[in-house]
């Protein structure tokens, strides 16, 4: 693996043996000390071309936690302003010492054009509406490590799916490792063509609600025009929240996940936010370590890293 | 000036012949076989076609106002080595071309400093802003006989039918970039499973069609010369056919990179293949080649849209829209559509010239007739690597293609001479 760019290309291999090493470093997490030497050294940068303060954090967490020293550049104090271009702002960092670039930005493809520019591995930390495959990684160590195994499960992702590279990742990372997904959405948030997609979709979630074992939940991204799609929020949460009720009829040993941040009240009733059959706080808690594998696996795939020691 | 063409297959009135060209000043002085001219530049075209010089209805040669993309010289001088003789300038310049003296600018400089013959094309909205009508009269005094707000698709039905009756009564040709604004809002590329699956939004091809089917209604009532820029759907292909077989007076263009490319190429994420109308399936590709042989579409025209390097070097939906096309135009065309001089002529240069009323070009071959020609090499294999244009943004960069002009010959000079390159 030289780059983490899409989950589309990984195979059900390369999935289960980042998977592995998370749940390694999801104990590493668990010690006194939590930190390992394996980046010491190394200087990860983060290119958040795009407002996120979690998955930054989360992304700067891993990496100290491999002793990796961290770069981060954000457009609001930066020369972007002053008309750079992408490829310039990647060179510079990479020139500042970048060994590893780890890349959000609002326009697909951002992080393949960077990977094309510097000779250090780069990360898509997100994509505009395209890929974020860490979260993926992230969601799949959530659900194997709650139950067992994806093979088999039936997964729902409810909400705004044409504008969620959150949906796009999960949907090839879940398939691939086994899973069975339903997209749900009414027509005007589900891509215009699912041609190829290793997943069905309904506009119908109550049809579907009671075979879920896992109800993972998007919120409307009224940024990008998914406001626009339905009449009304009432109407929207009537025919996609989860409501306590609907949540009430969900199977015994069904799960609610989240990639946050949420709207508590729009796709996820409060009640339902704060039970523990929602995993969220587990979703980013988990974060760390999938990112610290994504980490790890790419320094060692360029021959950067020392000893494993995890 | 006197050139001799020895040995090429020659394009005249009566069909394809092997014969010698010879050019005195600004005509064809005679035709006929071991013609001898001791004092003559001698252009060996020995296994080439000899024809009408290309004339391309649709490029940005981004003078006045953005030099640093391209200009008057630049682009003229790449139309030169793509073998045209005469190029239409799209208005979208800064400022756009929507006065008489802003299209004399252009006239004026290309004969100061062009390497072929520059016909601006005049805005059919002041400013190309869609609100008030350009000076349609001056445009015309100045010589302007193609109107277009290209680069956006006239929007205000009312609007355009004014322009279009105005220009009815003088026979100015409207030509639409049909994008209805609504339906293409925010698209980065063809709307469809691969703008689906990488998250872009997209441009429909009803964007297209819708727009055409108005302006057809328009045409209906109005009766104004209408000319369909870079068709891309198969949807159009099929409203234009239908209009031709109504009577309408309706032409019709495509781009080679139409012609050749798909979709799927987004998937590259690489920007030179970024373009509006942007690149379909490959059914619309296949139904756009056949268009080009039927003649539902009548000329091949290239958008040659250059773009500075450092434009490009931003991800796909930041980058501005457009590739080069001037010097791969021969080449991808007979890729697509086969090795049929007849044909490729009639596209690339007898079409365009007739729906320009540009009469000293795109005339076959003829003693007493204007030395506005081209030599073609239909055989020799070459890949573009470097440009004559300012730019390089072109999807045929480093690849290997068959066929390249040899010689470009505007009004009696040569305007371009490959010695080297397949000889």
């Amino acid at each position: 693996m030289n780059n983490l760019l899409t989950t589309e290309d990984l195979s059900r291999e390369t999935l289960d043996r980042l998977l592995d090493l998370s749940d390694e470093f999801v104990e590493v997490l668990d010690r006194e000390i939590p930190k390992v030497p394996p980046l010491r050294g190394l200087t990860v940068a983060t290119l958040f071309f795009e407002p996120s303060t979690r998955t930054r954090i989360s992304f700067e967490r891993a990496a100290k936690a491999l002793s990796a020293d961290v770069m981060s550049f954000s457009p609001g104090t930066s020369s972007l302003k002053k008309g750079e271009s992408l490829k310039d702002t990647a060179l510079t960092l990479r020139a500042m010492g970048a060994d590893i670039m780890v890349v959000r930005h609002r326009a697909v493809g951002a992080p393949w054009r960077v990977a094309e520019w510097v000779d250090v591995p780069v990360v898509n930390g997100g994509d505009g509406a395209h890929q974020h495959p860490t979260q993926a990684l992230l969601d799949a160590l959530t659900i194997r490590r709650h139950f067992g195994k994806l093979d088999g499960l039936e997964i729902g992702i409810v909400g705004d799916i044409r504008h969620s590279r959150v949906a796009r990742s999960d949907v090839y990372a879940f398939a691939t490792l086994g899973a069975k997904v339903t997209l749900i959405a009414p027509r005007t948030l589900l891509p215009r063509d699912l041609e190829g997609w290793p997943c069905t979709s309904t506009g119908d979630l109550d049809e579907v609600l009671e075979q879920l074992d896992v109800v993972y939940l998007l919120r409307v991204q009224a940024e990008r025009g998914g406001a626009t799609a339905f009449p009304s929020w009432p109407e929207y949460v009537g025919r996609f929240g989860l409501s306590r009720e609907r949540f009430a009829r969900l199977g015994e040993g069904a799960v609610v996940m989240h990639p946050g941040p949420m709207n508590r009240g729009v796709e996820i009733a409060p009640e339902v936010a704060d039970s523990d059959r929602a995993l969220v706080l587990d979703q980013v808690r988990l974060g760390v370590a999938a990112r610290m594998a994504v980490l790890f696996t790419l320094a060692t795939g360029r021959g950067l890293t020392r000893e494993v020691t995890a | 000036m006197t050139i001799l063409i020895r040995g090429g297959e020659v394009l005249t009135p009566e069909g394809l012949q092997v014969l010698d060209v010879l050019v005195e000043g600004d005509r064809v002085a005679r035709l006929g076989e071991d013609l001898h001219a001791p004092a003559a530049d001698v252009v060996d075209a020995t296994g080439c076609w000899v024809g009408p010089g290309f004339v391309d209805l649709h490029v940005h040669l981004r003078e006045p106002g953005h030099e640093w993309k391209e200009d008057i010289a630049s682009g003229t001088a790449a139309a030169a080595a793509g073998g045209f003789t005469l190029v239409v300038a799209m208005p979208n310049t800064d400022p756009p071309i929507d006065s008489g003296h802003l299209a004399r600018f252009v006239t004026e400089r290309a004969r100061l400093v062009g390497h072929c013959e520059v016909r601006p094309a005049g805005c059919i909205t002041l400013g190309r802003a869609g609100a008030y009508l350009a000076h349609l009269d001056e445009l015309w005094d100045a010589g302007v006989r193609i109107f277009t707000d290209d680069g956006d698709g006239v929007a205000d039905a009312g609007l355009l039918r004014h322009a279009m009756e105005y220009l009815a009564e003088r026979g100015g040709v409207v030509a639409q970039h049909p994008e209805d604004p609504g339906l293409a809002r925010d698209g980065h590329m063809h709307e469809g499973s691969v703008s689906a699956r990488l998250g872009m939004a997209g441009l429909p091809a009803l964007a297209e069609e819708l727009m055409v089917a108005r302006d057809l209604a328009l045409v209906r009532e109005t009766g104004t010369r209408y000319h369909v820029q870079h068709v891309s759907t198969r949807g159009t292909l099929r409203l234009i056919a239908e209009a031709k077989a109504e009577g309408l007076p309706v032409t019709a263009e495509v781009t080679p990179h139409h012609l050749t490319f798909d979709h799927s190429r987004v998937e590259t994420m690489d920007p030179d293949y970024k373009m509006y109308p942007p690149l379909r399936t490959p059914e619309d590709v296949d139904a756009l080649v056949a268009a080009v042989r039927d003649g539902t579409i009548d000329a091949v025209a290239t958008d040659h849209a250059p773009h500075a390097a450092h434009e490009r070097e931003v991800p796909f939906e930041e980058a501005p829209r457009g590739v080069i096309g001037l010097e791969t135009a021969f080449a991808a065309t007979l890729a697509a559509v086969g090795p049929d001089p007849q044909l490729l002529f009639e596209r690339l240069s007898i079409a365009p010239a007739r729906i320009l009323g540009a009469e000293r070009h795109g005339v076959p071959v003829q003693v007493g007739g204007p030395a506005n020609l081209v030599v073609v090499d239909p055989t020799v294999v070459w890949t573009p690597t470097t440009f004559v244009s300012r730019a390089e943004n072109s999807p045929w960069r480093g690849t290997e293609l068959t066929g390249r002009p040899v010689a470009t010959i505007h009004e009696g000079m040569l305007t371009h001479h490959d010695a080297v390159v397949g000889r």
